[in-house]
């Protein structure tokens, strides 16, 4: 039987890391997301793990220890956020095309400048193209579920790449919320141990990690790399699907929340997702609109097809960006949903908003006003503000 | 109660607002309830203006979003009434409790006019009874069980009991001050009713 408890988003993921036990955390401390090694420090002090903990100096050696730590053939994990994610960025690289299957706990918060420690999604969105599968969650439940799917996905032999488990900052890593966990030993089935196929300290197989590639060889990694994204789409279902017959809570690429019959919908990917669904409850009981929400869980790799066919029917849909990208349009979840519905030939007027950006509240109100904004953007087929903000003082 | 409530806590850094609120739900939780509390951080210094909230539902809650229009407020440092609009949005069936040495009327030009029920409280005279010392955080905590009737009184002492007793295992002499102080607020709120 599954335990009810309430937790905060980041005592939940502590939480997974006790129950999964792995090899090797190195961590610096950075806001949101400090209490994570925190509470594993705990655990660790009170006997109940045996992780090896490294305080470090930076989240630069946090993220080479970690890759360190995978490729000698340990199961190794490291947390952070924003800034911390920053000086990461060489290793992200190094441990997506090094093909380690390590976790990151991230807590969103937006980068600098101004200094800010509230959520947004600048940080994660900005290590997209780094090879990384990046899975979000909605709630504390969704991010220990996430967490608990990860190791799975990452070790297997036909994925192979660095994952992860993103949470908003604030919002759900410091809000205590009602929670299912489930017991340990069938986390520890779940999870299963990590048996490497290639690794630094096997004896019988001399290896090298990390190498120089000249042209003739670089290239080909790049498609390797490719080929483990597409893999992944595969591998997450399936996981998902384990996760479902162990604890009943069902998890895809994304939620599709009311939309077998909505004629207007929202894209977003995080916390906000639950405001946003309070809405459509108020709208639908109220109106009788058909409103809906896609609630992107998996952005890295990015399921297409299956968003655009989701959006398929419905008049206009307004994609929501939790980070800038200065391209001077929209956010990165709007360029993406965009194209996956121009290949699909979608019909839906898409509209893209920024909105929460270091932390702005979002409200049930704010969500009532875009769908109002999709019903005459949908009757008019006239859009004015294609990129706009939710949110923004005028002054 | 109400299907569900929602309560803002105003306070400053240090003070224990954040903590009352994660301590509200954490007994509404073992009460049987739907809970969520968290704080709102500005600067994170000691002193500085803070917000806490709970929602407290007898259904799952999903909405993330801060509390504008609260059923009810609580003002853990009556300071802050002078710079803060703390009744800003709060329903008018809904009460403000204040923990204040000054008499109500004394408080009341300070809240803009709102037009619904306002209970003051001397959290730190109890605390100083009971306790010794200036904890504010048991009685206010009380005061909005008391006032919101978000969980049975009953209820709420028996699990307040049962966290003392596991919070000061080691310090069992002062459980017995904590339930007294939990009292003495029921018994002030139901005098000024």
């Amino acid at each position: 039987m599954a335990v009810r408890e309430r937790l905060s988003g980041n005592e939940a993921v502590a939480y997974a890391i006790r129950q999964i036990n792995p090899d090797v955390m190195p961590a610096f401390p950075i806001t949101p997301s400090t209490e994570i090694p925190q509470y594993v420090a705990n655990y660790i002090a009170n006997g109940e793990i045996d992780t090896e903990f490294i305080p470090v100096e930076s989240e630069h050696s946090s993220m080479s220890a970690a890759v360190g730590a995978s490729a000698a053939g340990a199961r190794a994990l490291t947390a952070t956020s924003s800034c911390g994610l920053a000086l990461m960025w060489e290793e992200l690289y190094v441990a997506a095309s090094n093909r380690l299957p390590l976790v990151l706990a991230l807590v969103n918060r937006a980068l600098s400048g101004p200094i800010n420690i509230n959520a947004d999604h600048s940080d994660s969105m900005g290590a997209r193209d780094s090879g990384w599968i990046q899975i979000y969650a909605e709630s504390n439940q969704e991010a220990y579920d996430n967490f608990l799917q990860a190791y799975p996905i990452a070790e297997h032999k036909d994925v192979m790449l660095p994952v992860m488990i993103c949470q908003d900052g604030f919002i759900t890593s410091h809000g205590v919320e009602n929670i299912l966990l489930e017991e340990d030993e069938k986390v520890r089935a779940f999870v299963g141990e990590r048996n490497p196929e290639h690794y630094l300290l096997n004896p019988e197989e001399t290896l090298a990690v990390g190498p120089y590639a000249v042209s003739s060889y670089y290239m080909e990694t790049k498609r390797g790399q490719r080929q483990a994204m597409i893999n992944a789409r595969r591998v997450i279902l399936e996981v998902a699907e384990r996760f479902r017959e162990m604890t009943g809570r069902e998890y895809g690429f994304f939620e599709a929340y009311r939309m077998e019959d909505a004629e207007y919908a929202v894209v977003l990917i995080g916390s906000a997702a639950g405001t946003c669904k309070a809405a459509i409850e108020q709208i639908r009981s109220t109106t009788g609109k058909k409103v809906g929400l896609v609630k992107i869980r998996v952005f890295r790799p990015f399921p297409e097809e299956e968003i655009a066919a989701a959006l398929a029917d419905v008049k206009a849909v307004a994609i929501l960006d939790r980070s800038e990208m200065f391209s001077a349009t929209g956010g990165p979840l709007g360029a993406e949903v965009r194209a996956a519905l121009y290949q699909a030939r979608g019909r839906a007027e898409a509209v893209n908003y920024f909105y929460g950006l270091g932390g702005r509240d979002i409200t049930v109100e704010d969500f009532c006003q875009v769908y109002e904004r999709l019903e005459r953007i949908a009757a008019e087929h006239e859009i004015t503000d294609m990129y706009d903000y939710i949110g923004l003082r005028s002054r | 109660m109400k299907k569900s409530l929602e309560i803002r806590w105003h306070g400053r850094g240090g003070q224990g607002a954040k903590t009352a609120a994660l301590l509200l739900a954490d007994v509404a939780f073992k009460a049987g309830k739907f809970v969520q509390g968290f704080p709102e951080y500005g600067p994170e210094r000691m002193g500085a203006p803070i917000t806490a909230y709970n929602r407290i539902s007898e259904e799952p809650v999903t909405v993330h979003s801060n509390i504008y229009s609260p059923d009810y407020v609580v003002v853990v440092d009556d300071g802050l009434l002078e710079n803060t609009d703390v009744t800003h949005g709060l329903k008018e069936d809904g009460a403000v409790i204040i923990n204040t040495e000054k008499e109500k009327e004394e408080v009341l030009p300070l809240l803009h006019d709102y037009k619904g029920a306002v209970y003051t409280l001397n959290a730190k005279d109890i605390s100083l009874k009971t306790l010794g010392k200036n904890y504010p955080n048991s009685p206010m905590l009380a005061a909005v069980v008391a006032v919101s009737g978000a969980m049975e009184p009953g209820t709420f002492m028996k699990e307040m009991e049962a966290s003392f007793h596991h919070k000061f295992a080691k310090k069992p002499e002062v459980i017995d001050g904590n339930m007294k102080a939990l009292e003495m607020t029921f018994a002030e709120i139901a005098k000024s009713c």
